[in-house]
């Protein structure tokens, strides 16, 4: 393939062929891929430090038995906030931003497909986050029923104060952002890809983005459609969950967890795309099963429509209904076990080479499969009668997200960054950052399986004294934790500041080149790249099939 | 007319950002309405106003970017897909509140009248759909009939889908063997497109005095329990679509009586058209599962 990007075919080019506009305009009206891209990764990494206040928050009350420094309604609301401010205003706009930056180098796309609908989808993202953000100034606080929002409970005045209109026209607009996000990375994918390009020569991330695509188009709608329910139930007299008119609160839990099962894997399939991205370039090796890495995230897709009563085990459902589902889920456990033997595999007798990206991967794919196992245990419908609203959840659910999804967005970060601002950032720290993250999040989270399991409930400010000891070990693994991640922050700062002065190559990595299209750009990568699309040589996991 | 085969990329885009700032401010003030504060309507009224110019100033940069030429076959297709998968998520928005009614009709309010719950909680309650519910919420009500008004309106709709589908035949190249000279064609594309909308507004001019009677003489209402929830939710998004889609349908009108679209560039038609009959069919799923069974 040639690295040579070729600037002068295209008469159409002339009008954008200028580097970006000068000023904060620049950024309010790009319809600029990496811009936007940008914008989403920023915006995401500074709620990440929002939403980690608020877990910091959580984690200072709970040092002790007893009540030390907020009162239970804002313990309450920081739980719930932190969960939507890391779930809607990180994580996900963090993979956006990634897909945004990535997709069109990948695919040689000269841009997104839908340039000024990507823009909009942004500035939609942040009026959502803000609509959320103003409840905690609100008469009453921030929405303190929990992120689910189960009524009746989200729907008592003493829970929702002035909040609940706000929080619903909150999904609704990040609902629109992530559609319409989502609808634009779809047509990307299927319309801008180089010609050459077969669909089975797509990275790994490429194709997980595809299937997040269609999760996201799939599943927002129905979010959206639950909490306008409970909007109406609120105002304007409906009955849908209320049972004295004839409705079923059980009904909203049903809706919300057909959103939200698919919702964590529109988390995690990007994550498993980062990892398929990376562990080949410092293993030195070709990505073990391609094929089967490409179909193991279309089943898991598959699945997460049809799991999503294992999250109500114990709301009430006729016998058949909790077999099913408990059936179904564990089903899941085989396309993940593919994924996760293939990252082995692809490790295997590779050359290894240990830099932050690949720390971050290794950490991810050994304490993402603990969250899995555990994720088996509570599939199991009589077990999970037990674990159900313990902290046992909460540890399983922080182990498949921080250490999987949040670990690789770091590890993206240390990837692509170099390759985006032409500066290598500095390794010495990205490893300390690295050793302190992975030990930190373990004596943060382990300790919580050990609460859980000793019956320790979700969701309280205040615990039995018998709890006191793993709480206060897992807060100082917290406060390790959160007070890590300004390292990270620091390296992003430095590295786009020059970082160690050390002028990156363009396949940054060694050998980078054999294994995605974006390493044979120039580093840093031009304001607009593959104006005319590139010819794909048979990429080497075509050749490892033959 | 295609003439570009580069894809457009437009270098700036003023419209998202005034669009966003609209609606923010349009649900901000509609929030603040239900929280009872007096500020709430006139920030609607004011982010309405922002958002609508947007939709115009937005619609008419696409329209003008289309006419002179700048979008090749290949923004034509990103701009179907994101149409078609527009039209996806609107079909799941749909499908909750399909699922919401029957999962209530089949499962949760026989579940109120067997068992436990009948004896201890509720034992007069008969669970027969439609239904109020044990607490006979919202008072007495009569349900709505399928025979009068709605059985005219799904026969409007269908009709509008057909001189649709007769003004996109405009648009087309004529068929093998007919003769028709290019005025004809335009005139039926007009023609077709004016019957449409006519009865886009019939449909939902109906469905106005079809509330009225519900709200005034039968007792029905948006809280006459879980069955006036269902039926005024299902009915009341779909009117509102089919406000939308008359709405498009209209510009789409005036862009046809002004000379744009040709038989090879008429996205817009079909994307609009797309959208009509989207909101048809979801009209026929209201006929059989609201108002007949």
């Amino acid at each position: 393939m040639s690295a040579v990007v070729d600037e002068h075919d295209h008469h159409a080019d002339d009008h954008h062929d200028h580097g970006p506009a000068k000023g904060i305009l620049r950024w309010i009206v790009t319809t600029n891929h990496k811009d936007i891209g940008t914008m989403y990764l920023v915006f995401a990494l500074a709620m990440f430090f929002v939403g980690g206040a608020m877990a910091m928050v959580i984690r200072a009350e709970l040092f002790e038995p007893g009540l030390q420094f907020v009162d239970p309604a804002f313990f309450n609301s920081m739980t719930t906030m932190h969960a939507l401010v890391m779930v809607f205003g990180a994580v996900m706009p963090a993979f956006v931003g990634l897909a945004n930056w990535q997709i069109p180098l990948m695919i040689g796309a000269a841009d997104m497909a839908l340039p000024r609908m990507n823009n909009m989808s942004f500035w939609l993202l942040v009026a959502g986050v803000l609509l959320l953000a103003s409840t905690l100034f609100m008469e009453g606080g921030a929405p303190n029923g929990g992120w689910t929002l189960y009524p009746p409970l989200v729907l008592q005045p003493i829970t929702v104060g002035k909040a609940l209109p706000f929080a619903v026209f909150s999904v609704h607009l990040l609902g629109i952002s992530s559609i319409m996000g989502a609808i634009n990375i779809i047509a990307t994918i299927t319309n801008m890809r180089a010609p050459s390009m077969r669909m089975m020569d797509m990275p790994l991330f490429v194709w997980t983005w595809l299937i997040t695509g269609f999760l996201l188009i799939a599943v927002m709608p129905v979010f959206a459609g639950a909490v306008t329910m409970l909007l109406t139930d609120k105002f304007f007299h409906t009955s849908f969950f209320n049972a004295a008119g004839g409705g079923d609160p059980v009904l909203y839990e049903h809706i919300f967890w057909f959103f939200g099962h698919p919702e964590v894997y529109i988390m995690i399939l990007p994550t498993f795309g980062v990892a398929s991205t990376i562990i080949p370039i410092f293993a030195r090796k070709p990505l073990f099963g391609y094929a089967s890495m490409v179909w193991a995230t279309g089943a898991i897709a598959f699945l997460a429509f049809i799991v999503w009563a294992h999250h109500m085990f114990t709301a009430g459902m006729p016998l058949a209904g909790e077999l099913y589902f408990m059936y179904a889920t564990m089903i899941i456990a085989i396309p993940t076990g593919v994924k996760v033997f293939n990252w082995t595999a692809t490790m295997w007798d590779g050359a290894m080479t240990f830099e932050t990206p690949m720390l971050f991967s290794i950490a991810f794919v050994v304490l993402f499969t603990m969250g899995g196992f555990t994720g088996l245990m509570m599939s199991i419908a009589p077990s999970d009668f037990q674990y159900h609203d313990t902290y046992f959840i909460v540890a399983h659910f922080h182990y498949t997200l921080v250490p999987a999804s949040i670990f690789m967005l770091m590890a993206a970060g240390y990837f692509w960054l170099p390759k985006w601002t032409g500066h290598m950032y500095n390794e010495k720290i990205g490893q300390l950052h690295f050793w302190l993250s992975a030990i930190s999040v373990n004596i943060l989270f382990f300790p919580q399986h050990f609460l859980g399991l000793a019956g320790m409930p979700r969701r309280i400010p205040d615990y039995a004294v018998q709890f006191a000891d793993w709480n206060m070990i897992s807060s100082i693994g917290g406060f390790i934790f959160g007070a890590s991640q300004l390292l990270f922050l620091y390296i992003v700062i430095d590295t786009v500041r020059g970082g160690t002065g050390e002028k990156v190559t363009d396949e940054v990595w060694e050998d980078a080149a054999k294994h995605g299209l974006e390493w044979t750009l120039p580093s840093p990568v031009p304001y607009h790249t593959w104006t005319t699309p590139p010819t794909i040589v048979p990429t080497e996991h075509v050749l490892d099939s033959h | 007319m295609s003439t570009n085969t580069a894809y457009y990329i437009p270098h700036k885009a003023t419209w998202p950002i005034i669009g966003t700032i609209g609606l923010m401010i349009m649900l901000a003030g509609f929030a603040n309405y239900l929280n009872g504060s007096s500020i709430g309507p006139g920030m609607m009224i004011a982010g309405l106003l922002v958002f609508v110019a947007m939709l115009v100033g937005w619609f008419a940069l696409q329209a003008h970017e289309s006419e002179t030429g700048m979008y090749s076959k290949q923004v034509g297709v990103s701009y179907r897909m994101g149409m078609l998968w527009f039209i996806f998520s609107e079909i799941i928005f749909f499908g909750v509140f399909f699922g919401t009614l029957w999962y209530t009709r089949n499962l949760s309010v026989p579940w109120l009248g067997e068992g436990a719950t009948k004896e201890l909680l509720w034992p007069s309650f008969e669970a027969i759909w439609p239904t109020n519910g044990p607490g006979k919420v919202g008072g007495d009500f009569e349900p709505m009939g399928a025979w009068g008004l709605p059985f005219l309106n799904t026969l409007i709709l269908l009709t509008s889908g057909v001189s649709c589908t007769w003004a996109h035949h405009g648009l087309l190249p004529p068929k093998p063997g007919v003769v028709r000279t290019p005025e004809e064609g335009r005139s039926q594309l007009i023609k077709g497109l004016i019957i449409t909308v006519a009865l886009g507004f019939l449909f939902v001019t109906l469905q106005a005095i079809e509330y009225h009677e519900a709200y005034s003489e039968m007792g029905l209402t948006l809280g006459s329990g879980v069955y006036g929830s269902t039926f005024f939710m299902l009915t009341g998004f779909h009117g509102f679509h089919v406000c939308v889609g008359a709405i498009i349908l209209s510009v789409v009108l005036f862009r046809s009586w002004k000379g744009h679209f040709t038989k090879e560039n008429h996205f817009a038609f079909e994307a609009a058209a797309w959208y009509w009959h989207f909101v048809d069919v979801v009209w026929l799923g209201l006929f059989v599962f609201v108002y007949l069974l």
